[in-house]
């Protein structure tokens, strides 16, 4: 399956403040009644962005300065918790093309990855001055440059960013998803599973 | 050198390398439930794929049910729509499903162990993060996402990069009314929520030995709160012993030949680790968190923290998030704090052992006035069970709702939810905000006499008092 190849993503940012933002926050579970994942971005962080009677709540991603914002950036253990693909599926069909955080809980970074949306790392100094620059234009446009490793914001802030060598590459080649190179090994795996003595128990 | 039963299974069970470090693993057992499945069967329609081993493959209906009756349609349509999205799906592709009708339904990480599924030296995966409960029979075994659910379908393998392993040794004698769950909880307050991201790890010591094989399902099911994706104990004779006889589990000759595989895959005693964590059993108290994920715990002893006292800035915003969210007081202790719902249930601490030895402390005793209390089995086999030594009787005559098997109020997908800032006293594994079903509703996690203990008092107590233990 040809996929295009991720390189280099463009465009403003929002900064969702907090360590250890978990996937229920993310997306609520009574979001996850649906069997398919259309309609999602409309729920993304919704118990924080809304009151229960659906009344707008102060948050930055009612922001309108922030609105279209093609970027989150957040710190610590982004997307901890549950292992739901709604999560970073709703971030996506939010308008979310990259995320920028200080880390990730493995799963969500895994999850996300694999939709072809790049989750990279800076350090919690970066993350701050990135943020600084967004509050303080949020126009500023941000850009994640995988090949480069830097992440940009206008002409003069650029920073060092880390991601792990497995996705970054999956994501230069345009073989994030990685269900073709698993059906070519359908032979190799057939063979592992000859091995296997449970199989056969 | 030796090795580590994660790296002898992820050996085994490699089928060749791909680009970037990552490797194709062949993937032993696929349980799938109707929350995380739906959107992979589609996918795989789309892609015109079946599903490679349905043999291997074995379905469930958990999060949604309702616990309070069986009668379809349910009464949420979207959970019915998920129920029957799922039913389809299992017929279409030739998967054996354990439906509220057989007798067998459950938690997914309740029944695959109780029917025998769950084995020693096997990979293990499910579009559920707390898979991991499973590596309590020395079985590697880790969440995943939907695209990687349709991955497992349409290859049994999926595609990961391998894990460094972080030894965990936890030694000495429990104190009295210290429990698995307050094993977990500690670990997870001491390495953080964080502290296990990239690493899987291997729950040994004399503490661990010790354990029954419920309660190191206990341990390992929380791995995930921990960071770690993979948690697991070596399989001993426990471990023989709870699979001998189940549904699944190998007979005869083969159960011989599965012994010497299950003895060999066992990690070497020269074994080299990434890590070596050593905790001492004697200073696990009584835990119970007191914010918002799983790793703000404290002994039920201590005093709830104050804002100022983090670490560094972005601790202390935490704790000030935590404390503004649970509407507590820092500097106050924790005991005493008023509980309004106490929840015994979910895939952590829903199993018969569980019910039993609550029911042995609050027979006799009631919940206290105003406040609701739910035991919910884990699995309709658990219920049976329960049934069957008269453990139902004795919830409800203590004032308990005596409910069906499900996941209930851990994530509230199905009608028992919270209610408004309600606090409830929870033997599950998230605090996390919302978690129970309001978007105000505040969670204390603790194991389940400690819950038991606070439908008694009406408040966060500690289990030693209450029941003179």
């Amino acid at each position: 399956m040809a996929l295009a190849a991720i390189r280099k993503i463009s465009g403003r940012g929002v900064y969702v403040a907090g360590d250890d933002i978990d996937t229920d926050r993310i997306i609520p579970a009574r979001f996850m009644k649906c069997v398919t994942f259309d309609g999602l971005g409309q729920y993304a962080f919704y118990d924080v962005r809304f009151e229960e009677d659906a009344t707008p709540r102060s948050h930055v991603l009612n922001d309108a300065r922030f609105a279209g914002a093609a970027i989150l950036v957040s710190n610590r253990n982004f997307g901890c918790g549950s292992s739901r693909e709604h999560a970073p599926q709703a971030l996506a069909k939010a308008g979310f093309e990259a995320i920028i955080a200080e880390g990730y809980a493995e799963i969500f970074f895994g999850n996300s990855t694999t939709l072809g949306l790049p989750c990279v790392t800076l350090s919690g100094e970066d993350v701050r001055r990135l943020a600084a620059r967004i509050e303080q234009a949020p126009q500023t446009q941000i850009t994640v440059d995988l090949e480069a490793g830097t992440v940009s914001a206008g002409s003069d802030l650029v920073l060092p960013l880390s991601m792990k060598a497995a996705a970054r590459d999956a994501l230069l080649g345009g073989c994030w998803d990685p269900i073709a190179q698993l059906l070519e090994g359908k032979e190799a795996s057939a063979a592992t599973a000859q091995r296997l003595p449970y199989l056969a128990f | 050198m030796g090795k580590s039963l994660f790296e002898k299974v992820w050996e085994r069970h490699t089928v060749r390398a791909l680009p970037g470090g990552q490797v194709q693993l062949f993937i032993g057992t696929h349980l799938i439930h109707e929350v995380t499945s739906p959107q992979a069967f589609g996918m795989l329609r789309d892609l015109g794929l079946g599903v490679a081993r349905a043999d291997r493959t074995f379905a469930t209906v958990d999060h949604i049910v309702p616990t309070d009756g069986r009668r379809r349609p349910y009464e949420d349509d979207l959970a019915e729509g998920m129920m029957v999205a799922l039913e389809k799906a299992c017929a279409e592709f030739g998967i054996r499903f354990f439906g509220p009708d057989g007798g067998k339904q459950g938690i997914v990480h309740v029944i695959g162990p109780e029917l025998g599924i769950t084995q020693p030296g096997m990979t293990i995966a499910c579009g559920d993060s707390h898979t991991s409960t499973h590596g309590a029979f020395g079985a590697i075994a880790f969440g995943i996402g939907t695209t990687q659910v349709r991955d497992v379908l349409a290859t049994q393998t999926l595609a990961l990069a391998p894990l460094k392993v972080r030894r965990v040794e936890v030694n000495g004698r429990l104190g009295v009314g210290v429990y698995a769950k307050d094993i977990i909880l500690h670990i997870i307050r001491t390495l953080g929520v964080n502290g296990g991201t990239g690493y899987a790890y291997e729950y040994a010591g004399s503490t661990i030995e010790a354990l029954s094989m419920e309660a190191r399902m206990t341990v390992c099911n929380m791995s995930i709160e921990g960071g770690a994706r993979v948690g697991y104990v070596n399989p001993d004779e426990k471990t023989f012993a709870f699979l001998q006889g189940r549904e699944f589990a190998p007979r005869g000759d083969a159960w011989q030949r599965a012994l010497a595989y299950w003895k060999a895959i066992a990690s070497d005693a020269d074994a080299v680790y990434d890590d070596v964590v050593k905790i001492a059993a004697a200073d696990i108290a009584p835990t119970v968190t007191w914010g918002v994920n799983p790793g703000q715990a404290i002994a039920v002893t201590e005093r709830i923290p104050r804002a100022g006292d983090g670490k560094d800035d972005a601790e202390s915003a935490s704790i000030a998030e935590a404390l503004e969210y649970m509407r507590l007081e820092g500097g106050a202790p924790i005991k005493g704090t008023k509980v309004d719902v106490c929840f015994i249930g979910s895939c952590t601490n829903g199993r018969l052992s569980d019910f039993r030895e609550v029911a042995r402390l609050v027979k006799g005793r009631r919940v206290a006035p105003g406040v609701r209390a739910l035991a919910v089995p884990g699995s309709q086999e658990v219920a049976r069970g329960a049934i069957a030594e008269g453990l139902d009787k004795v919830f409800t005559e203590a004032g308990w709702e005596w409910r069906e098997a499900g996941c209930s109020m851990c994530l509230a997908m199905n009608p028992d939810k919270l209610v408004g800032a309600q606090l409830c006293a929870s033997s599950s594994n998230r605090n996390f905000k919302g978690r129970q079903g309001s978007t105000t509703g505040r969670t204390v996690l603790m194991s389940p006499v400690m819950v038991a203990a606070a439908a008694i008092e009406g408040a966060v107590a500690d289990a030693r008092e209450t029941f003179a233990l």
